[in-house]
């Protein structure tokens, strides 16, 4: 099985940093699925999930934009912010969702409304993510 | 004895006193340990944007367009970001960023505006009548990114707006746990900091280069202001480990000296004590 190497850094930690084989994102273009030696790569990620496979195993993370950047055998996620399904609390994020949904329907100021806009993409993409986590 | 009794009481006031700058050293140490990690951990992000960043201005111009957080402009009006701590007790700290700033000030050809964080500097600021632009206080010990958003884009809007044509950055810089070293940057517009090895090979930038940098630069921004904030924090709590030693120590040594008066002026007492029932014995035996 080949690999690279996958680091995520925030300007807060490094989330994650290990041999991964295949990567899918949201780059700004749509879903895009990385394999080892793709060709050097510079790209905007919306806010969405993050599938990182390595073999069999799965991992799901939610990332609220960034950047990625693919080099010769390594790729580098620069994250806003990201999460580990584990991590993220159902709660927050649905509270966070329904904030969102409310500012909307109260039919805010065109600012208001792209911010709640954003945070309702980013709240549904942690739930999305968290749900997809492994039942205990 | 009045005297004494005077003695005794110092001795208990300073006793108190060293308490509470032991503890308070104690405090800071744990919690120095924990700012210097997270100001460590952020850096694999601030090295890979630097990169980026420096990678990127080499692009050459297709359009002529220079963003405009890069371009530089005419000064009329410099903005100093001052940055401080909210509590006292961390030694010269604050006096140091308060003096380099002050001496900057000073130096500069166009007018200066501050934007301060941190109360000591909001103090500096009224004491010195200086205008500010914007004041924050009150950011957490371990503060996260989100928190430092906001006055990075009064910074960032006040910069597009034209408010002010060059910033710096003035912070204190995590030397060791016993040195901080006051420094300042350009902050905007931005200088792609050197790229250490031109890249050989070519990029594939998605959707354009253009657009990854403008997007990117704010993040730089926003980063360095994070960084410089992590780096104070740092600071002030090994300031303050440092000041509450020396603080302890000195207590200790007064406390000590103290003492010694007190056992002489216990010691003087008896001596006279002594001579009043001797003499006193000696005319009675007469």
């Amino acid at each position: 099985m080949t690999t690279f190497k996958l680091e995520i850094v925030t300007a807060e930690r490094m989330t994650f940093s290990g041999d991964v084989s295949e990567i899918v994102a949201w780059g700004t273009e749509g879903q895009m699925g990385i394999l080892p030696h793709h060709i050097p790569l510079m790209t905007m990620l919306r806010p969405g999930d993050l599938l990182i496979k390595k073999g069999e195993e799965e991992q799901y993370m939610a990332i609220s934009g960034g950047f990625l950047e693919v080099g010769l055998d390594k790729v580098v996620i620069l994250a806003d912010a990201c999460e580990r399904a584990e991590e993220i609390d159902i709660e927050r994020a649905e509270a966070a969702r329904r904030h969102a949904e409310k500012t909307l329907k109260s039919s805010p100021s065109r600012m208001a409304t792209a911010a709640a806009e954003t945070a309702l993409r980013r709240s549904l993409v942690r739930l999305k993510v968290a749900y997809k986590r492994p039942h205990r | 004895m009045a005297n004494s009794q005077i003695v005794r009481r110092r001795i208990h006031s300073i006793r108190n006193a060293a308490k509470i700058c032991k503890a308070t050293e104690m405090i800071a140490t744990a919690r120095m340990k924990r700012a210097q990690e997270q100001a460590t951990a952020g850096r694999p992000y601030a090295d890979k944007i630097r990169q980026v960043v420096s990678d990127l201005a080499l692009q050459p111009e297709d359009n002529g367009n220079v963003h405009p957080l890069l371009q530089k402009r005419d000064t009329t009006k410099t903005a100093i970001i001052h940055i401080t701590t909210d509590h006292g007790l961390c030694g010269g700290l604050n006096a140091n960023q308060n003096h380099l700033v002050a001496s900057s000030i000073l130096e500069q050809s166009a007018p200066v505006i501050l934007i301060v964080i941190g109360r000591k500097g909001k103090g500096f600021a009224r004491v010195t009548r200086r205008d500010t632009y914007a004041v924050f206080t009150g950011i957490s010990d371990s503060p996260r990114l989100q928190e430092t958003l906001p006055i990075s884009r009064v910074i960032i809007n006040g910069y597009s707006k034209g408010d002010f044509d060059l910033v710096y950055l003035a912070y204190p810089r995590f030397t060791s746990a016993i040195k901080q070293t006051p420094v300042m940057e350009i902050l905007l517009p931005v200088k792609p900091p050197p790229s250490p090895a031109p890249q050989a090979r070519e990029y594939l930038y998605e959707p354009s280069p253009d657009v990854v940098l403008a997007e990117l630069l704010p993040r730089f921004v926003e980063m360095q202001i994070y960084h410089a904030i992590l780096e104070l924090k740092a600071c002030e709590q090994s300031a303050r480990m440092v000041a509450m030693r020396d603080a302890s120590d000195n207590a200790h040594e007064l406390m000590q000296s103290l003492i010694m008066t007190l056992h002489r002026l216990r010691q003087e007492n008896i001596t006279r004590e002594i001579c009043d029932i001797s003499g006193g014995a000696e005319a009675l035996a007469r």
